[in-house]
């Protein structure tokens, strides 16, 4: 099954100065079924979708790693804080329940 | 409707059920075989960090008092930390002890982060606290709790 609608989106600074600590906030459209909720029409469950694991690489080395659980919301939104090091790529990778991988790569821009 | 409010550090099964209509409403609203009390939350967090002693303060949450939609309540959590490779976060978890399942979610960190500090929103089924649990590299654990009212439940349902 794959998803059509599923749009992960990274907001970073556009330049950081080296050392200095930046926000990353993404923000991923899913459902984020939890599991636990029973179709109105047909009274069966329906089954558990959720993004349970985020990955986060910075210049090839991981600088954040998250296990989400169904109390995260729909769409669900995250932030966290990084050390600008070397101007190079930032990995973003969400896999979900159906072992589906949504990646987004951002550039992080160093100056000085 | 302060009765059914999991302040209380153990509340039984018995005065759980007797926790007011409004709760049970909701309850009964919602297809749920299980429900997290204090008690699994407290397990769900022995499971992650064992019987390390649970020490106050250094972390911080930002909650609402009351959230009026339960489906998506902005959360920040952040610890106090130098975060240097000698001392910083190693990871922080969230927990809640009236969902269906205890756990929220983990954040890993390192001396890279900078700071400790994880942003999210989260669902809540009825009022409840929210607990926060940071794990040191020194092997010390900090503990948070805040509560927070729920006038719609956020499960679903």
């Amino acid at each position: 099954m794959t998803r059509k609608n599923i749009n992960p989106r990274v907001r970073v600074p556009k330049k950081v100065k080296q050392g200095d600590v930046f926000e990353v906030k993404t923000l991923v459209t899913h459902p984020m079924e939890t599991g636990l909720r029973n179709d109105k029409e047909t009274g069966q469950k329906i089954p558990r979708d959720i993004i349970n694991k985020v990955n986060v690489t910075y210049n090839g080395k991981e600088v954040m790693k998250a296990i989400w659980h169904p109390a995260m919301s729909a769409n669900p939104y995250s932030a966290f804080f990084v050390v600008a090091d070397q101007s190079g790529p930032m990995t973003f990778t969400w896999i979900d329940d159906n072992a589906e991988i949504y990646t987004k790569e951002v550039m992080i821009n160093v100056e000085g | 409707m302060e009765t059914g409010n999991p302040q209380r550090p153990v509340i039984g099964r018995r005065d759980f059920l007797k926790a007011g209509s409004t709760t049970a409403l909701i309850l009964t609203a919602l297809p749920l075989s299980a429900e997290a009390t204090p008690e699994n939350a407290k397990a769900a967090i022995e499971k992650i960090i064992g019987s390390t002693v649970q020490k106050e303060g250094r972390i911080n949450i930002v909650l609402a008092e009351i959230a009026e939609n339960g489906g998506t309540v902005p959360l920040k959590v952040s610890v106090d930390s130098p975060m240097t490779v000698e001392d910083h976060v190693q990871a922080v978890h969230v927990f809640t002890d009236g969902n269906p399942l205890p756990e929220v979610a983990s954040y890993f960190f390192g001396p890279h982060n900078g700071k400790a500090y994880m942003s999210i929103r989260l669902r809540l089924l009825k009022t409840q606290n929210v607990i926060a649990v940071a794990q040191m590299i020194t092997g010390e654990s900090f503990v948070a709790r805040k509560n927070i009212k729920v006038t719609i439940g956020g499960c679903g349902g």
